[in-house]
């Protein structure tokens, strides 16, 4: 009955215009045609304007000969190979120069990170001038820096400066020892392996234990033992087949070790200590925001300020440190791209070589893109995954 | 917790009160004191042993013992680090100070050969080039354009940023309309004035730096805050096309953003129309910018309360009005410092226009370094010290002021 008087009552109805959805509507489908236009246009002109250049377009490029010589190659490279085989080089370079890099710069910013909440005052305050001066200059000129006032300036290869432990430094690059492998070698890199398989075995036998138990077996000390103890054992049983050989000096010349291009170093030394800077006040402010109340929770259970640190405080922290450092890893492959500026040649450098040899600019930054976009959705898939593992877990 | 402390502590200096609860058994193992077990809980039936009262040493000395000698490890890293500091501070100040050469005409100022003793940094050739630093190769005759233009713009700035000068409103017609049509008019000149024109390839050093990033501002904070709307938009398509530009940009370096500019926008427009080399390289760190502030921003949208979008609508507000009179002033209070960082990120990043050839303080710096005339070993060095010195004055700067206006705004009584 009501329903029948609900229905009788004419709901006054706004003018049509006024109906967000018919407002909606009509924005949207400006904004498409708006949008759709511009692209239009801008294609047809892009036709156009290639046309009356005689500049040719399409992909075929890449299977022409390049023509040109890289300085520093993964993979089999010459002059004779395809424009695309020296773009995939370049893309090798580019993810080579960011793997490195992000293992460094966390490590170096979680240590600086770490410094700047210590107590001791000289430690936080020199991470914290660290800090401020990094972030506060411009990664481009940092490299420079490194690349033109830092490393240009060493002495020539004659001269070259022993570091120690075989490792040399000169105009040409650093220089460090190579590892010749001698017969049975293979042995010492199947202990590793099983170091390895049998840490992770011992990791979990110890967590079940625990739970079952609650005794608690040193899992580090155990884990770096095997991972250790196994390759040396093997090692000295196959009586050292591997030997560290550092590059030779002679009058005139250094040869021999694994030479790392100057490019190379000052672009990881820039990268690495730009991006450490960032990563060291994300590690703050993560470890910082966890309450005082959970150390003071974690003490008062009777743990001690390691175990706290490493059961409650960290757990906790992590949760707010790996969004912001997925962004810092993103930004550090991103920022790779500066290479371009002192010559490593990683992906922009080699596209920017196509260009200026004639030609072919849409396809190469196109390629540019994919590549990038490519690399960033896979690194943000990785940690998202892996901070969804560590994600708080609410009912 | 509470069952383990003795109901009351009848030891009444707090120093000591901590001992009894710290002896509390933590496993079930009977303890010699024998604590008697009641309701599950522990009540310890005897005092524990007094602590001695705390060193009365204060001052400097418990200041250094807690600070820098608490353990043997802090101990170790202050002494390495002292170390360190006294080994390498001394020899940066008596190169950048002491030995540095303030005066000179040419390169002899700053060899070891002419000068008899290992020069410091040379600050003589910075001083030499610092009008070229500043205005590249813009007209001598015309530099107090240049000026006039950085004096005007100061004072916007001023106007702006200082909580203490009133009239803000009249300030923001001011810096947003008034200021950039006047530095428009007096930087690249107008006949019909009298103002020859001066066209942009002579721009060069900080003025083209700070008209990249001051147009890189002033376009991506509106531009990034509609980005933002646009992403959490109801309008699918306008989501769609929000989120597409927005990670596009995100997922790409700047460089390839700049060369794209370079390249793509002349091929994109009708034939013979070739847009300026710094309008260009402006509309790319503009939208680059942009899409770094709209996610910023985003952040803020997302911290406000479900409930002030309600009260809004409630009180029969439509969506802009909404957005402007409620949601959008919380939110921006809440990610000044995102904004802020991404604007200290957007100078640091107009360097990289010096590679797609722009002259900017980055490229003037470099391009002095090869000159002849003042080619010594301590001219690079000087030079880049001269050039990350500016550039961190600005980005300090302006992070420093972010911190202090976040404390001002504060409005949520939490301390």
């Amino acid at each position: 009955m009501s329903d029948v008087a609900l229905r009788s009552v004419e709901t006054p109805r706004a003018a049509w215009i006024n109906d967000p959805r018919v407002r909606g509507l009509v924005w949207q489908v400006v904004l498409v045609g708006l949008v759709a236009w511009i692209l239009i246009g801008a294609g047809s002109n892009a036709i156009d304007n290639l046309r009356r250049a005689g500049i040719a377009s399409g992909f075929d490029f890449l299977w022409r000969e390049s023509s040109f010589d890289i300085a520093h190659t993964l993979i089999d490279y010459s002059s004779r190979s395809s424009f695309g085989r020296a773009l995939f080089v370049g893309v090798l370079n580019t993810l080579l120069v960011a793997t490195i890099g992000i293992v460094l710069a966390t490590i170096l910013g979680v240590a600086i990170g770490v410094a700047r909440i210590s107590s001791n005052f000289i430690l936080s305050k020199t991470a914290e001038v660290y800090v401020e001066v990094v972030r506060n200059v411009p990664l481009l000129l940092q490299l420079f820096i490194w690349y033109k006032a830092v490393l240009e300036p060493l002495p020539e290869a004659r001269a070259s400066i022993n570091l120690g432990a075989g490792i040399f430094v000169n105009k040409r690059g650093l220089y460090l020892p190579e590892p010749l492998f001698g017969p049975g070698s293979w042995l010492i890199a199947a202990g590793l392996g099983a170091g390895l398989v049998g840490a992770i075995l011992f990791r979990i036998w110890a967590k079940r234990r625990q739970d079952e138990t609650g005794r608690r077996y040193p899992i580090l000390l155990t884990a770096l033992a095997l991972i250790v103890g196994l390759p040396l054992l093997a090692a000295l049983l196959t009586g050292m087949p591997v030997e560290f050989k550092p590059a030779t000096q002679s009058r005139f010349n250094l040869s021999g070790g694994i030479a790392i291009q100057p490019e190379l170093v000052a672009l990881l030394a820039g990268l690495v200590i730009y991006t450490a800077a960032f990563i060291a006040e994300i590690v703050r402010s993560g470890i910082v925001a966890v309450s005082k109340g959970q150390t003071e929770a974690a003490g008062a259970l009777g743990l001690r300020p390691n175990a706290s640190l490493r059961l409650v405080v960290i757990p906790q922290a992590m949760r707010i440190i790996i969004p912001p450092l997925t962004s810092q890893f993103l930004n550090l492959t991103k920022n790779s791209s500066l290479a371009v500026a002192i010559g490593y040649s990683d992906l922009v450098h080699v596209g920017n070589t196509i260009i200026t040899q004639g030609g072919q600019p849409l396809e190469v930054i196109a390629v540019w893109m994919a590549v990038y976009l490519g690399i960033s959705l896979a690194t943000a898939g990785v940690m998202n995954w892996y901070n969804q593992r560590i994600a708080l877990v609410e009912r | 917790m509470a069952t383990g402390v003795p109901a009351s502590n009848p030891v009444p200096s707090a120093a000591a009160s901590s001992t009894p609860v710290s002896s509390v058994p933590m496993s079930d193992a009977p303890l010699p004191d024998a604590p008697l077990r009641a309701g599950g809980g522990f009540v310890r039936a005897s005092f524990g042993d007094t602590r001695p009262p705390p060193g009365r040493v204060g001052g400097p000395v418990r200041w250094l013992r807690e600070n820098l000698f608490s353990s043997p490890l802090n101990t170790a890293l202050t002494l390495v680090l002292l170390y360190a500091l006294a080994t390498t501070l001394p020899d940066f100040l008596r190169f950048t100070l002491i030995d540095a050469i303030w005066e000179g005409e040419d390169r002899d100022a700053c060899r070891a050969q002419a000068l008899g003793r290992e020069p410091g940094a040379c600050w003589a050739f910075v001083k030499a080039r610092t009008a070229y630093f500043m205005y590249g190769q813009y007209p001598l005759e015309e530099r107090w354009r240049v000026d006039l233009t950085w004096l005007l713009g100061g004072l916007g700035v001023l106007w702006m940023l200082w909580p203490r000068v009133p009239r803000k409103a009249a300030g923001a017609v001011y810096f947003f309309i008034l200021f950039p049509l006047g530095a428009f008019v007096l930087l690249t000149g107008f006949s019909a004035v009298g103002l020859p024109p001066v066209p942009t390839y002579l721009w060069g050093g900080l003025l083209v730096t700070l008209v990249i990033s001051a147009i890189g501002i002033v376009v991506s904070l509106p531009l990034g805050v509609l980005l933002a709307l646009g992403r959490r938009s109801q309008l699918p398509a306008v989501k769609f096309m929000s989120v597409v530009f927005i990670e596009f940009v995100r997922g790409v370096p700047l460089i390839t953003v700049l060369f794209m500019a370079n390249v793509m926008l002349p091929l994109f427009l009708p034939g013979g129309w070739r847009p300026d080399s710094l309008v260009r390289v402006l509309i790319g760190v503009a939208l680059f910018a942009a899409a770094y502030m709209a996610e910023v921003v985003r952040g803020g949208l997302q911290a406000i309360p479900k409930g002030q979008y309600e009260g809004a609508m409630s009180l029969g507000l439509g969506y802009w009005r909404t957005m402007t009179l409620i949601i959008l002033p919380q939110a921006l209070k809440v990610v000044i410092p995102g904004i802020v960082n991404t604007f200290i990120g957007l100078f640091k990043d107009t360097s990289l226009v010096s590679i797609v050839g722009i002259f900017d303080l980055m490229r003037t710096v470099e391009a002095s370094l090869t000159d002849p005339k003042w080619a010594t070993p301590v001219t690079r060095f000087s030079g880049y010290f001269f050039a990350a010195l500016v550039y961190f004055v600005f980005c300090f700067g302006m992070s420093r002021y972010s911190m202090w206006m976040e404390r001002r705004l504060a409005t949520d009584h939490r301390n």
